[in-house]
């Protein structure tokens, strides 16, 4: 059947800003599908509120809203541009509610159009729990016994029924957003509640407990004919109980025999047809009980998925490209395999090799969390990696994860908790897989460690056979290593590093004396058919093998280090500005390598450069693809701390690093070095120090005064950085912050209290510096800029300030030898202004900025490294008047870590964010607000409790509160406050004060808005408990002066109906010039 | 740790693959084929239509799940020789009764791990199926390249007798020759509604568990058994089994067939599929490197849908031998009789005329490389199919044809109706 005629323009909803469960594998599917239906010939119209997304890029849709994605801007959106369809199936949970919302509020049928991809009944049938049920019963499949809960009592009977533990899954949340599994009565009824209250329709699912079986997931795909195929299965490491999204995974299915499988199979099609996906992709997950291998249907997901993306990396079968096509009418066997160009994609993916996804935590972002994996996901990224056998993919994937180690243990880093070691092995947590290994270094038996952990023994086997091969590692020095053991311990995934641990050398050591023996790398190919036929996509993985299918390339090659896996402080921006170099550079003649483990992202996608090698980004699995590709450059400055750790060591092997030279990002790095630049240079900066130790911290303080911000040096997104107000917690912090980085010492700067906090990004090529954007923050400096909001342009410094920031930028990027993009964060306070921190590289606003301007600031860069001039780039005026305001505002995951304390800081929480825009800053601001919480309080009762030094900014801001209708409520000193100034407010009590208090009226939801300003280092306070119950009950909540201002006029604009929606191509775009002739390095 | 035994499994061209024993020590001689199927090594390796080839696992694991008695396709194992990349040492599922290095042992079969399989099968590939030897005694490769040149190849080749029955039996009530492990019959019907004899050239237990399924009480004879012997057993339909070697070389199989075509309904499988082939007068040839996997797309003609099957087979069925294009029979299209891709982009089924049988219509084709899958003799009624409707290992999809073939025993004429599929 071939595509239908019928239908001209497509709307496609993308799925917002990067939260947990739901990261940038739907800007890979977004995308994807984007790209592929204006291939074919159709008009994309996109809605996306995240900005740092390729998929909202300009030339990706037709027309691009960035605006919330919520039923009303999507409505907005339809009447505006009257698309014939909505594909819904790709944009995560956020676009299929979205588009549920619209089709049940009669706003599709009210413009006439047709929800392509998965229709209504389908969406419902697979979400609602109840209705699934009824249909897997319907084909003979069984489920997990359950009942739907609509009260506590309700669940209380159900558990007394079929015994603990019970596991509690709200209807409708995603990422299983409120669900858990409990083992007793309180725990049940603390569960049911919070699920009731996250569930928008107050419903939860209580069930029979099938923890500990195995677990299991089919990516399945169907067209309009009824044919089907599995593209991949997945095998969950971690036994039922744990989120997929936490778990250890492995494709394909390890430990099933065909009958297994294809029964399995064969339930993964029969669901597909009852639930009725009539075309694209499905995810099935199954239970197996270990003794007899009776088999559960655990829940579907009609659309693309987190696992989808998984799959199609795993595979190279592109699930969400097809899914697009499925949707507009071809059949699978009308689609050809992209990979070997002349079978169709109607097959099922064939591997030769075995891949596994290890989740990547933050837990040390959130204190006070309790850190147990359940069924509820907690992670905040993923590493993927293919490896010839499942050892040496394990090992690949250890030494992904950008957490400090360098595999699987073996790397004299691993803490084991002595007293409680088994407690590590029986309880999931993150640091599980180390205490398997060390269980078995230790002598525990294959079978004891199986049984403890519920982890398939053939897994546990395989740690063993790592584990075993350590040992003869370790009866050897390196020179009476054989070739033999050598390639043995590669084949198992050990790195370099870590047989420098066990060989008592270093890493350059083992890889000489590896080389040595002959025991090179050798790189094959993921062609989606275990090497049946030609594949001519060059998509490769390491391993140690005979031969290597590295294929001979024209061009001169570019390497681009990605960003590796996601985490907090270093998301999918910087994978954006990754693709865009790789864009800009295959677009300027070079061939283009692309090296990243994050399988989430567009850049680990074949389609984006021109090779890629999904790879781990250490030394070792870099270095042996420059030898494979001999490029003339590595870009090192796009993807973040993960490339640019590794700037030093390339250089010194003789990498050519293109751009910006490590030398520079040193010196920009290195605080006093860089204090010398700005004194030269006559620019200001908070007084600094440098602290060794802790006495050398005290000595410091006293001399430059506090408060003090504290860091330690060389970090990103502000791990472990705090303020500090006095001695006590300075020596506290001290002490932590030499725990985060042991190699370097610990920066005290002066903390500009009241300060106005500042964002240039810039480009320098050496003779010129363009200025990107310049963004004004809205909350204060030393709340970290990753979890600020900001806005371009700025929108209360004055001229002469935002001249003198642009000078600066300019002789500082000159000044340290940048060549690309240079981002400097600056704080302005009482009309001076003051360098913070300058980061030569492409920073977390670059995406933001890019699209607020419409110069793709990554690509201009790219090309910029590539030899061309800034001159030549015929780049819009740096001084032409915006016409919009936008705002980046970000998104915080409290609601996932119930314990930790929300009150933002100068170490960065948050995992993506939003971006709004209007013609005035109200009206951009309220639309980030929307796009996050999805809904702005329009009236009721707010309640203001502020710290000392904001009681006199508060004022204004009651009585805008006033004006607009609300009634406010406040704790004693704000109360006198606003009484004062004669603003009505009723007094209500403190949590300690006695009941009822303020955190009883936000319990019975009397309170619809909170502003509360914590001061100094307050924890386990009022304020803490407010903040808790806020983000329990969902209610906006708001914890310093300038956000509450922002939010009051967003709330004006809001009420006064001035958010209209606007698409990017109504605003100038760049257009990039022809590449000079031979350009080249 | 490292007392691991070497293996060689050096190819006829001298290409020479290093790797460690992990089954019984000896040597072994075939044609080197790859499998890519990620499930079911063992239904592969007891597949009676291996005999003669060292089959390759692409998949890198092999063994996790052990080996049990329910999942043999055979009495044994006939795989000439078993080549992996890594083997478990242990098995790990509630099924599992042995683990596969121990089944090996055994049942003396010689296997190698340590390959790097991704090679060889690119070898493969590129230069097509050759004859190998396997070896954990000599390890000199110019002793075994030379080895290997000087073994018979498969063309021309009858290996049915090796492992087809000498004695007839019927499924489920006796234990079929020369087999000493309990056998998993399926379910067997309660009140059988079709006798079959199915004709055993190498048949898998699968197919005879299908069968039975589809209400069928099957009598299973040698090959040699003559048309008039097949019919005194008064069958409803006559079935010919998938077997190894080549087909042209098992001329007293399609002739037995040839002279039950008409009389009784006819439904082959893989080796049974050529038999019919063969008897309705078309050629067979080699493919490069043949089929073996559990996800080859067929295109079934009649429907429209696309089956993703289960394959093993090296030799191929040149439809367009047969005779002229019936251009009625063909929806009235005047394509290439020899592009089966322009049928299969028409949606048509395209009908040849056999001079002594009529008209013979390509009913199934395999996307991949499109060639023959699948043919049905209109007039006879006899159809067949070159891929393994009864997966054992692979998917399910084509497990209608069972059904299919009941509806040819039924007197149906559309034999391919969907309706009681899955």
């Amino acid at each position: 059947m071939p595509r239908r005629d019928d239908i001209k323009k497509i709307l496609l909803i993308g799925s917002g800003p990067i939260v947990i469960g739901q990261a940038c594998e739907f800007d890979y599917s977004g995308a994807q599908a984007c790209k592929v239906l204006r291939e074919d010939g159709y008009e994309v119209v996109l809605v996306n509120s995240n900005p740092a997304t390729i998929m909202t890029d300009p030339e990706f849709a037709h027309r691009t809203y960035v605006e919330p994605v919520t039923p009303e801007f999507v409505e907005k959106v339809i009447a505006a541009e009257r698309p014939d369809a909505l594909l819904p199936t790709l944009g995560g949970q956020t676009g299929l509610n979205c588009a549920v919302a619209l089709a049940e509020s009669g706003v599709l049928e009210r413009y006439g159009v047709e929800l392509i991809g998965a229709k209504l009944e389908v969406i419902k049938k697979g979400e609602d729990r109840k209705l699934f049920a009824e249909a897997m019963g319907r084909i003979g499949l069984e489920v997990p016994r359950g009942a739907y809960i609509y009260k506590v009592a309700d669940a209380e009977a159900f558990a007394a029924k079929v015994g603990y533990p019970v596991v509690i899954r709200p209807s409708f949340t995603m990422g299983g957003a409120g669900g858990g599994i409990v083992y007793n009565l309180d725990e049940l009824r603390e569960q049911v509640s919070h699920g009731l209250a996250l569930s928008p329709i107050s419903e939860v699912l209580a069930e029979e407990s099938v923890i500990g079986w195995k677990e299991y997931e089919m990516e399945v795909m169907r067209d309009v004919n009824d044919n089907a195929v599995i593209v991949c299965s997945i095998e969950n490491i971690d036994a039922m109980g744990v989120h997929t999204g936490d778990s250890i995974t492995v494709a394909p299915a390890q430990t099933l025999t065909d009958r297994e499988y294809q029964t399995m199979r064969d339930a993964s099609l029969a669901i597909l047809r009852e639930i009725g996906v009539e075309t694209g992709g499905s995810n099935v997950q199954f239970a197996v009980n270990p003794l007899d291998g009776r088999m559960v249907v655990i829940e579907m997901n009609p659309r693309v998925s987190r696992s989808s993306a998984l799959a199609s990396k795993a595979t190279g079968f592109p699930i969400a490209k097809i899914a697009a096509k499925l949707a507009v009418g071809y059949t699978l066997d009308e689609v050809s395999n992209d990979i070997t160009k002349v079978t169709p994609a109607c097959f099922e993916p064939s591997i030769d090799y075995t891949v596994v996804k290890v989740p990547r935590w933050a837990f040390e972002k959130f204190k006070g969390t309790d850190t147990t994996l359940t069924t509820r996901m907690k992670s905040v990224g993923e590493a993927m990696a293919i490896g010839r056998t499942f050892s040496e993919a394990l090992g690949k994937a250890f030494r992904s994860l950008e957490n400090g180690r360098i595999g699987l243990g073996a790397d004299g880093k691993d803490e084991f908790d002595e007293i409680k070691f088994d407690r590590g092995l029986t309880v999931p947590n993150e640091n599980r897989m180390y205490y398997v290994a060390d269980a078995l270094w230790r002598g525990r038996s294959v079978e004891e460690v199986s049984a403890l952990t519920r982890i398939d023994p053939w897994f546990i086997d395989r740690v063993k056979a790592q584990v075993d091969v350590e040992g003869l590692v370790r009866q050897v020095s390196l020179e009476g290593m054989s070739a033999e053991l050598m390639r043995m311990a590669k084949q198992h995934g050990l790195s370099d590093p870590q047989l420098a641990y066990l060989t008592r050398t270093d890493e350059k050591a083992v890889r000489a004396r590896r080389l040595e023996l002959g025991v090179k790398a050798t790189f094959k190919s993921v062609d989606t058919c275990a090497g049946e036929f030609l594949a001519t996509t060059p998509y490769y993985y390491k391993t140690y093998e005979e031969e290597s299918e590295v294929a001979e390339a024209t061009r001169p090659r570019v390497m681009i280090l990605g960003a590796g896996p996601n985490r907090i402080g270093q998301g999918i921006e910087f994978d954006y500005c990754c693709v865009h170099a790789s864009y800009a550079l295959h677009d300027a003649g070079f061939e283009t390598v692309m090296v990243n483990c994050n399988p989430e992202t567009v850049s680990t996608d074949y389609d984006t450069s021109d090779r890629l090698y999904f790879e781990p980004l250490t030394f070792e699995d870099v270095m042996d693809i420059v030898d494979a590709e001999q490029p003339v450059g590595v870009l090192v400055t796009f993807g973040g701390q993960t490339p640019l750790k590794l700037a030093r060591a390339l250089e010194e092997a003789g990498v050519p690093i293109l751009g910006t030279k490590p030398e520079a990002i040193d010196l920009a790095e290195d605080r006093e070095r860089f204090a010398d630049v700005l004194d030269r240079l006559g620019i200001a900066y908070p007084a600094a120090g440098t602290a060794r130790s802790a006495a050398e911290a005290v000595e410091v303080a006293g001399r430059i005064g506090y408060p003090l911000l504290v860091r330690p040096s060389y970090v990103l997104g502000g791990r472990g950085m705090v303020i500090a107000y006095n001695e006590e917690y300075l020596l506290k912090h001290v002490a932590e912050a030499t725990v985060v980085s042991p190699d370097h010492p610990v920066l005290l700067d002066r903390f500009l209290e009241g300060a106005i906090e500042v964002d240039v990004d810039a480009i320098c090529d050496g003779r010129d510096v363009y200025i990107g954007g310049v963004m004004e923050h809205i909350e204060e400096a030393g709340i970290h800029s990753g979890d600020s909001a900001c806005c371009i342009p700025t929108f209360t410094l004055g001229d002469s300030i935002v001249e003198e920031i642009k000078g600066y930028t300019r002789r500082i990027a000159l000044e340290i030898g940048t060549h690309g993009l240079i981002n400097i964060q600056f704080a302005v306070k009482d009309s001076t202004v003051f360098v913070l921190e300058v980061n030569p590289r492409a920073s977390r606003t670059v995406p933001f900025v890019s699209k607020a301007t419409g110069v793709p600031l990554a690509k201009v860069a790219a090309r910029v490294m590539a030899g061309e001039m800034l001159s030549d780039l015929a780049l819009p005026a740096e001084d032409r008047e915006l016409t919009r305001y936008c705002v980046k505002e970000a998104v915080m995951p409290f609601g996932r870590f119930p314990g930790a304390d929300s009150v933002l800081g100068p170490e960065m929480k948050s995992t993506g964010e939003v971006m709004g825009s209007a013609s005035d800053f109200p009206a951009a601001y309220a639309k980030s607000q929307l796009a996050i919480d999805y809904s702005l309080p329009a009236s009721g009762t707010a309640f203001v409790s502020v710290c000392d030094r904001d009681k006199r900014a508060i004022v204004g801001v009651a009585r805008h509160l006033n004006q607009l209708g609300f009634r406010l409520l406040s704790t004693g000193g704000t109360a006198k406050a606003l009484r004062a100034a004669g603003i009505p407010v009723t007094q209500v009590l403190k949590v300690h004060e006695g009941r009822p208090n303020i955190v009883d009226a936000m319990t019975n939801d009397e309170v619809q808005l909170v502003i509360n300003t914590p001061f100094g280092q307050e924890t386990r306070s009022d304020g803490y408990q407010i903040r808790a119950t806020a983000i329990r009950h969902g209610i906006t909540n708001i914890t310093t002066m300038e956000a509450a201002q922002a939010v009051v006029s967003a709330i004006e604009a809001m009420n006064d109906d001035r958010l209209g929606v606007s698409a990017l191509q109504d605003f100038d775009q760049w257009v990039p010039p022809a590449p000079r002739d031979g350009a080249s390095l | 740790m490292i007392s691991r035994q070497p293996a060689l499994l050096v190819l006829e061209d001298g290409t020479t693959f290093r790797g460690f024993s992990c089954g019984a020590s000896g040597e072994t001689t075939g044609e080197a084929v790859f499998n890519t199927s990620l499930t079911g090594y063992q239904e592969v390796f007891t597949d009676p239509s291996y005999a003669g080839q060292i089959v390759t696992m692409t998949s890198p694991h092999i063994g996790n799940y052990g080996v049990n008695a329910a999942d043999m396709e055979s009495r044994g194992v006939f795989a000439a020789g078993f080549v992996m990349r890594e083997m478990s040492k242990i098995s790990s599922n509630w099924r599992a009764e042995e683990t596969l290095g121990a089944f090996f042992e055994r049942l003396g079969v010689v296997a190698i791990e340590g390959v790097d399989t991704r090679r060889l099968t690119r070898h493969i590939r590129e230069r097509g199926a050759m004859r190998a030897v396997l070896s954990t005694t000599d390890l000199d490769p110019a002793s075994l390249a030379a080895k290997a040149a000087a073994a018979p190849g498969l063309v021309g080749r009858d290996l049915v007798a090796e492992v087809a029955t000498s004695e007839r039996y019927t499924w489920g009530d006796e234990m079929p020759p020369g087999c000493d492990l309990p056998v998993d019959t399926g379910v067997l019907p309660v009140r059988p509604r079709f006798r079959v004899v199915a004709f055993d050239s190498g048949i898998k237990y699968n197919i005879l568990r299908r069968l039975a399924e589809a209400d069928c009480d099957v009598v299973v004879v040698p090959p040699t058994t003559s048309a008039a012997d097949a019919l005194a057993l008064e069958p409803d339909g006559v079935f010919f089994a998938n077997g190894p070697g080549d087909p042209a070389a098992v001329t007293y199989l399609y002739e037995t067939l040839r002279e039950l075509l008409g009389a009784k309904p006819i439904f082959g499988i893989c080796l049974g599929h050529q038999m019919l082939s063969l008897a309705l007068g078309c050629g067979t040839y080699k493919l490069k490197y043949g089929h073996r996997g559990g996800n080859q797309p067929v295109k079934n003609l009649l429907t429209g849908r696309v089956e993703i099957t289960s394959q093993n087979h090296g030799f191929c069925v040149d439809f367009s031998s047969i005779g002229e294009l019936d251009r009625e029979r063909s929806g009235g299209l005047d394509l290439d009789p020899t592009d089966l891709g322009a049928w299969v982009r028409a949606g048509v089924a395209p009908v040849v005329r056999s001079e002594r049988f009529g008209g013979v219509q390509l009913t199934h084709v395999n996307l991949n490389d499109m060639t023959v899958e699948g043919v049905r003799a209109l007039d006879q009624r006899a159809f067949s199919v070159q891929y393994h409707p009864e997966a054992a290992p692979g998917p399910h999809d084509a497990k209608y044809l069972f059904g299919s073939f009941v509806r040819l025993m039924e007197g149906k004429d559309d034999v391919f109706a969907l309706e009681d599929e899955v």
